[in-house]
């Protein structure tokens, strides 16, 4: 058997090298783990920033400038920087664990694939300190406003997201081979855990379309800099092209953030329903309808640049679609706790939460996807509140259920159930107050991305603002939860940390060795 | 087959697969884009220079065209129609002119890109003549009526009583290697 890990006890250099130059799944599924919450952190902070400027109407903080910045970055470090890394580093620890794999298959591009992140986000937020700050026109970056009007820095912006579109590349194929090649004995693919599964059509997503967006800041940064005029119409070019090409990577990015949330609640609910899933085969073919439609759905996001009117009804038609594979997994995860015997620690909590509130922020998309509807909700905090919903309370909510589930398997330690139920209360509670009150500004006219507002909105403004720093509290609750476990958490050696849960993960002691199933497991 | 095999085949399909989709991002979608846009006519856009074929000119029918200039942000040039509209029967040559003043203290060139509404009838106006197939120099004070020369066409679909023709002047000095030779 191989050696252990490196620790403290080693010294400091050998305890470094461990981490920088590991091929460890578990190891570096712990770094995109922290990697990913410390940017949740910064961009919780941008959010922060945004709330305060809003509390009241009129300028009190920050100048519009800066306003602007803070948007930008907080999509741009949520989605790319927190969501997503979480997920790849969910995938590292768990997909190996529960499909009886000893590693990933491909450990050294895993290495890298995350080592190459933390200087990606550098880059991006170094941009805040440049002259003339960093981006500022939104997080879709929609040209010409990202390329004629945009500040210098983002030459700056452009390497970073190639990078990590590099990164989440690497990622997602070595996913693939793993899930292909590395499955126990007896493993088929119909008996693979759902997170697998959801995880593997991610890659599929992931490697078809993070080349689109490397595409498409490509031709931004030869528009900027080599005089093309892809975006540009003096040359005979097109910003609404610009759009097409962004959304063609946007709308099955949505996916890629919220599948393998699905992943996770399909996990946990049967758990703690203590019956097995309901509807396995239909939820995997639910969720490849998902990824298919998601290709053929974008421009649902750009019916206000002018359209012929077929072209708005296949669009309205097609993303409508949408909700009948999510809607047969709704019904699955509820038809699953229909007569189980349910109990509600943390990662069910949670995961009934995100039932609840992500089937909420879809039918706000339904409401979205009305051409003739969409022409008074685009742009307004109506479509921030609903993407909110589905990515916030989709899938950060869910991540969070990941942890509190998975976390005594990582470290060996229980956390305390008192202290977890009361984060989620506040996570929830807190969330609400702070989105729920963005649809009624949105329906009443607020538009996105203003620093300031009128006085008719100043007090669901307020409301709005409150909430989100009680969420914000509740992500720092969530990190003291963790440390404290970590540190001071009552030791649990069980295999099968809770007792309805079923899997290869809980047939490995607790904490999960450094090493496991060098020997393939029995699978039947 | 090994595993090693195996995953060097999905690493290599992979990246050929992503390599792809890149290339069809920049190489693909926006020629793509732009013949969609040419079939549908959608978003205006105008044909390239039209050769009249045999001149059938439809009197019972008449068409308004309206003619509506703006300059892009930053462009300084006073640009305008001479006319803001007429009134033709379809199959009948029209010239028109457009005004345009370099107001500024220095040599410039422009490009003006052309948009048409309602935007199904694309297909069915055709210029002859026009100022916007190529750019438009002027030096420093210099005024200018740019012509055009348009056809509609006899087969403009029923109910189209009046079609709007918009340019949009772009400043495109800095494209340009030497304006002054522009000027020549």
């Amino acid at each position: 058997m191989a050696h252990g890990p490196a620790t403290l006890a080693d010294g400091w250099r050998a305890y470094i090298a461990r981490w920088v130059f590991t091929t460890n799944h578990k190891d570096i599924g712990t770094l995109y783990l922290w990697f990913s919450f410390a940017m949740f952190l910064l961009g919780g902070a941008f959010a922060m920033i945004i709330r305060a400027e809003l509390f009241q109407p009129g300028m009190q903080l920050i100048r519009p400038e800066f306003f602007n910045q803070m948007t930008t970055m907080h999509g741009l470090v949520m989605v790319f920087g927190a969501i997503m890394p979480a997920f790849v580093g969910l995938a590292n620890w768990m997909i190996p664990l529960m499909i009886g794999a000893p590693d990933m298959a491909l450990p050294r591009m895993n290495n890298l694939s995350f080592w190459i992140l933390p200087f990606a986000f550098a880059i991006l937020t170094s941009t805040l300190f440049m002259e003339g700050g960093g981006p500022n026109f939104g997080w879709t970056f929609y040209a010409p406003l990202s390329t004629t009007y945009a500040p210098d820095s983002v030459n700056f912006f452009i390497f970073a997201i190639h990078i990590m579109g590099a990164s989440s590349i690497m990622g997602s194929i070595n996913i693939i081979a793993t899930v292909m090649n590395m499955r126990a004995p007896g493993m088929t693919y119909m008996k693979m855990p759902l997170f697998v599964w959801t995880w593997v059509i991610t890659a599929f997503l992931l490697v078809a379309v993070m080349p689109v967006l490397a595409g498409a800041v490509t031709m931004m940064l030869m528009d900027i800099n080599f005089g093309t005029s892809f975006f540009d119409a003096a040359g005979g070019g097109d910003p609404v092209l610009f759009q097409h090409v962004f959304w063609f990577f946007g709308h099955p990015e949505v996916y890629i953030i919220i599948l393998p949330a699905f992943g996770v609640v399909s996990q946990i609910i049967p758990t703690f329903s203590r019956k097995p899933l309901f509807g396995y085969s239909s939820m995997v073919y639910a969720t490849a309808a998902i990824a298919f439609l998601s290709f053929v759905v974008w421009a649902h996001h750009m019916f206000t640049v002018g359209m012929p009117i077929a072209g708005e009804l296949y669009f309205m038609y097609a993303t409508m679609l949408i909700a009948v594979p999510t809607g047969v997994k709704v019904f699955n995860w509820i038809t699953t706790m229909y007569k189980g015997s349910l109990t509600f620690e943390t990662p069910m909590l949670f995961s009934i939460a995100f039932v609840i509130l992500f089937t909420f922020g879809g039918f706000t998309g339904l409401m979205l996807s009305i051409a003739a509807a969409d022409m008074q909700y685009h742009d307004t905090y109506f479509v921030v509140a609903h993407f909110h919903y589905v990515m916030v309370a989709g899938a950060v909510f869910s991540g969070t259920a990941a942890i509190y589930y998975w976390l005594p398997k990582w470290c060996g330690k229980m956390y305390n159930e008192t202290m977890g139920q009361v984060q989620f209360w506040v996570a929830f509670i807190g969330f609400n107050i702070a989105f729920m009150p963005q649809h009624f500004l949105g329906l009443a006219g607020m538009p996105r991305r203003y620093a300031d507002y009128g006085l008719q909105f100043a007090d669901w403004n307020m409301v709005s603002s409150i909430g989100a720093f009680i969420y914000g509290g509740a992500q720092l609750m969530l990190l003291y939860n963790v440390i404290a476990t970590i540190r001071n958490g009552k030791p649990t050696t069980e295999e099968k940390t809770w007792e309805g849960a079923e899997g290869l993960e809980w047939t490995v002691p607790s904490p999960a060795p450094y090493h496991t199933f060098a020997k393939p497991p029995e699978f039947k | 087959m090994s595993t090693d095999a195996s995953n060097r085949r999905v690493v290599v399909k992979s990246l050929f697969g992503a390599a792809g989709m890149f290339a069809f991002a920049i190489f693909v979608l926006p020629p793509m884009y732009d013949l969609f846009c040419e079939i549908t006519g959608l978003g205006g856009k105008t044909g390239d220079e039209y050769t009249a074929v045999d001149v059938r000119v439809d009197t019972s029918r008449e068409v308004r065209v309206r003619f509506v200039a703006s300059n892009n942000a930053s462009m300084p040039w006073v640009f305008k129609p001479t006319k803001d509209s007429v009134v033709v029967h379809p199959g009948e040559p029209t010239e028109i002119t457009y005004f345009a003043h370099n107001i500024t203290d220095e040599d410039m060139v422009s490009q003006a890109i052309p948009s048409l509404v309602p935007n199904n009838v694309a297909d069915y106006f055709h210029k002859t003549e026009c100022f916007c197939f190529e750019n438009q120099p002027l030096a420093a004070g210099e005024q200018a009526d740019l012509k055009l020369i348009f056809i509609i066409d006899p087969d403009l679909p029923e109910g189209v009583n009046s079609v709007t023709l918009s340019y949009t002047i772009f400043d495109i000095t800095d494209r340009m290697a030497n304006p002054i030779a522009q000027l020549q």
